[in-house]
């Protein structure tokens, strides 16, 4: 159905410009052959009847969010994709008619205080597919004071489509001054690295002159993810109201060539996992062989999901905490089934010989073996140092998510992987301007406010910054006397 | 049919999507199964819980899942489903609970305003009956958040306070898939590892691992009275009304729950295989065609779920 192999190397793009929004060039032919592709397309024929085929060419579903201020047109726009890819049944359709109308916010909005309040309070998942995709959406409000919720949805998100309400801006200018929450939201949508940021800019048919709009946004946009350093798949003007560009394409509205938005979300990837790293296992189950006769190999299996390298018979391994070495003898796949199991997937690990591991525990590569050197003599060589070298002091950028503000001196519950340790806050180095980042000192962190921490552990752990690893360097601290989930830490 | 369904086969439908869904699930299974001391299965022997039931073979080995199956019977059940679960709970050497409503109304704890009245909304009482008496911390249950509106805000990993109640304008942050799964005394979680599964993957799933089901989900003669466009079963429980024509019709259950409030819908599907084309060509939701007790208002879910129902 469609050629792109690469998303990041195509260009989606106003023509007027040539530019899109990450600088990238425009390739006209490119562009071109994409407005062909998506004519012919299933997806403009309007007797096209299947609603929520399954897909053919992706193994996984593609999560992604969507964000922007109350407004903006976010539950319209969800309305709007799930409609227009007929995800929307008769009965539901008919729940959100209104003297004739179709309401499509009132799809999203599906709690009775939301219905009173007429905005979105919790992340709500949908689920959609076309023929080459499915989805879930993570529709998570668009409101400063859920914040919380945004992140939670952003955490384990592919994508994020950022939308931008056009008459919300001056748009004549040549530069407009964008607002607060687009620079908000993107710049969450960074620091949480999904890995694909989409801009969406909005209402266009509701603007004068849509064209010069596009041109004059999509350019502030691209100067304001140049200076922060984020990446920008693709800026596409939309009209959710009207459905334009949304599903089916709108050939050369506002000069732009290129797919729709769901066109561009079917193109992007899911989340890489981190099979390039050592071997990072967390214990989650432990299952002892009882009825085995067979104590060649250690009685148990350890399970859980890999959370980065790659696990394989032979491997020479490290247990974290315990610090004792084994051999890993057998690999298991999620469904028992002997095999290399790589990082993002669920792995039974049986060692070759009998270690006292419990969930929470660590399995992990050793470190390779240190090249000596032939002219110098070994006294002073080192012990090798663990890939994943164990810490107990960590800097931190924390999102705080609880009622409680946190406060320095204050013990709480950090998870890491599936291992607890106390963590108490050393101190709160500095509050981070929720709209740009920028530093600013702090002596607690509100909810939904963010800042960097230094947070000393009761017991070390081995933790990558979240630069490095996604799932080495998360964590989430929680209130010891409220059990409630307060910070979502990510490790600098 | 549309032609173009016609056209498509099953050979032309990806099923590797299912692998993730497969893996997020045993992942959540074994979750359960070792942050928790008490946890426990609902099994109603309807088709979502018998997918997790395979997804816990898998997580386990066959005849190893480490909690027990409860059932909440209403004392309304279609009598091929409640064989059918025994069977497979013997089948699988699992321990079924089966505690029921008309327990709690001998005890005097749920009273209902006329006999005929459906007993869905009471199985609540039931169970938090039963959560109490075995101290369960951890329930999971076979809820998709394709179902309802107010499921598709619910967390993977729901907490609920002594009263059972679920709190939508307060839940726990779910990040990562760093679950926090610490309780206070009195409290529990509810479990939903297939929150992420729609109805057709459900059906793709049963088709690829070809799990047997109650044979009330494939077409069979029934006789039923067209009401509002619902075709309700004629039962002992459900008698036709006065001056309804009782019809005989192919018909199977979407959904298999009370007797009093699953309606079938007209179908020929006799394979699971069948079921999946229709579901792909299908313009009503599952509840939306079969379930008479979620109509009654735009949020009765929302409020039974505040009630401490799943």
């Amino acid at each position: 159905m469609t050629t792109i192999n690469s998303v990041a190397a195509s260009a989606y793009a106003p023509s007027a410009s040539g530019q899109n929004s990450a600088g990238i060039s425009a390739e006209a032919n490119f562009a071109n052959s994409e407005v062909k592709d998506s004519q012919e397309s299933g997806r403009s024929q309007k007797d096209l009847k299947i609603v929520n085929a399954p897909p053919t060419d992706h193994d996984a579903a593609l999560r992604f969010i969507t964000c922007g201020s109350v407004d903006d047109g976010k539950s319209t726009l969800i309305g709007r994709l799930l409609v227009d890819t007929k995800a929307v049944l008769q009965d539901h359709l008919a729940g959100v008619q209104r003297q004739g109308e179709t309401d499509l916010a009132l799809l999203t909005d599906g709690l009775s205080a939301e219905r009173e309040q007429g905005i979105t309070i919790d992340v709500a998942y949908r689920y959609f597919a076309t023929e080459a995709r499915k989805f879930i959406i993570g529709d998570a409000p668009g409101h400063e004071q859920y914040t919380r919720n945004m992140v939670t949805a952003a955490s384990q998100a592919d994508a994020a489509v950022v939308l931008v309400d056009a008459t919300k801006l001056d748009w004549q200018s040549a530069l407009p001054t964008l607002l607060p929450q687009t620079r908000r939201h993107s710049l969450l949508v960074h620091l949480l690295r999904v890995p694909s940021l989409v801009f969406a800019v909005n209402k266009l048919d509701a603007v004068a002159d849509p064209a010069l709009a596009f041109t004059h946004i999509s350019a502030a946009l691209a100067a304001f993810a140049k200076e922060a350093g984020i990446t920008v798949r693709a800026t596409v003007p939309i009209s959710a109201l009207k459905g334009w560009n949304v599903v089916d394409g709108r050939a050369g509205w506002c000069d732009y060539i290129g797919p729709s938005l769901l066109h561009i979300l079917e193109q992007l990837p899911n989340t890489a996992p981190e099979t390039d790293l050592p071997l990072a296992f967390p214990v989650q189950w432990v299952e002892k062989f009882s009825n085995s006769s067979d104590t060649t190999q250690g009685r148990r299996a350890f399970w859980g999901r890999i959370a980065a390298g790659l696990a394989q018979p032979g491997a020479e391994v490290q247990v974290f905490p315990s610090g004792q070495r084994a051999r890993v003898a057998q690999v298991l796949d999620r469904t028992r089934q002997p095999g290399d199991v790589a990082a993002g997937q669920s792995a039974g690990v049986v060692l070759d010989r009998e270690i006292d591991i419990s969930r929470g525990d660590w399995i992990l590569a050793t470190a390779p073996p240190i090249q000596s050197d032939p002219q110098g003599d070994d006294f002073d060589a080192p012990e090798p140092a663990s890939p994943w070298p164990a810490q107990t002091l960590l800097s931190c950028t924390i999102t705080w998510l609880d009622e409680q503000p946190l406060v320095a001196g204050r013990v709480y519950q950090l998870l890491h992987g599936h291992r607890w340790v106390k963590a108490r806050v050393q101190r709160i180095v500095h509050g981070l301007d929720i709209h740009t980042l920028a530093e600013h000192p702090a002596s607690e962190l509100a909810p939904n406010a963010i800042g960097h921490v230094e947070l000393q552990l009761q017991s070390p752990l081995p933790v990558a910054p979240y630069a490095r690893s996604r799932q080495l360097g998360a964590m989430i601290l929680v209130d010891t006397a409220s059990n409630r989930t307060a910070g979502a830490v990510l490790l600098r | 049919m549309n032609a173009r369904i016609d056209t498509i086969t099953l050979s032309q439908l990806s099923n590797r999507h299912l692998d993730a869904l497969e893996e997020e699930t045993i992942y959540l299974l074994r979750e359960v199964a070792a942050a928790f001391e008490r946890p426990t299965l609902l099994f109603s022997g309807g088709k979502d819980s018998l997918v997790m039931l395979r997804c816990a073979e898998k997580a386990f080995g066959a005849g190893r899942i480490p909690y027990p199956l409860l059932m909440i019977d209403t004392g309304h059940n279609f009598p091929e489903v409640t064989a059918f679960r025994d069977l497979r709970a013997k089948e699988l050497g699992a321990e079924l609970i089966v505690r029921s409503v008309e327990d709690s109304m001998a005890r005097g704890t749920v009273r209902l305003a006329h006999p005929g009245e459906p007993r869905n909304v009471h199985q609540s009482v039931t169970l938090l009956e039963a959560i109490e008496e075995f101290r369960f911390d951890a329930l999971i249950g076979g809820a998709r958040r394709d179902e309802e509106k107010a499921r598709a805000k619910e967390r993977i990993f729901s907490h609920r306070d002594s009263f059972g109640q679920w709190q939508p304008k307060d839940q726990r942050p779910e990040l990562w898939t760093l679950f926090n799964t610490r309780l206070a005394a009195g409290e529990h979680f509810r479990v939903f590892p297939i929150s992420n599964w729609t109805e057709l993957d459900v059906w793709q799933y049963i088709e690829r691992e070809q799990i047997a089901l109650p044979s009330l989900y494939y077409s069979h003669r029934r006789q039923v009275v067209d009401r509002r466009g619902m075709l309700v079963p004629v039962t002992p429980l459900t008698p036709p009304r006065d001056g309804e024509q009782v019809q005989e019709r192919d018909v199977r259950f979407r959904t298999l729950g009370d007797v009093t409030c699953t309606c079938p819908v007209a179908s020929l599907a006799a394979t699971a295989a069948d079921i999946v084309i229709e579901t792909l060509a299908a313009d009503m939701s599952e509840r939306g065609a079969t379930r008479m007790d979620d109509q009654t208002s735009e949020a009765s879910m929302e409020k039974r779920k505040k009630d401490g129902y799943f």
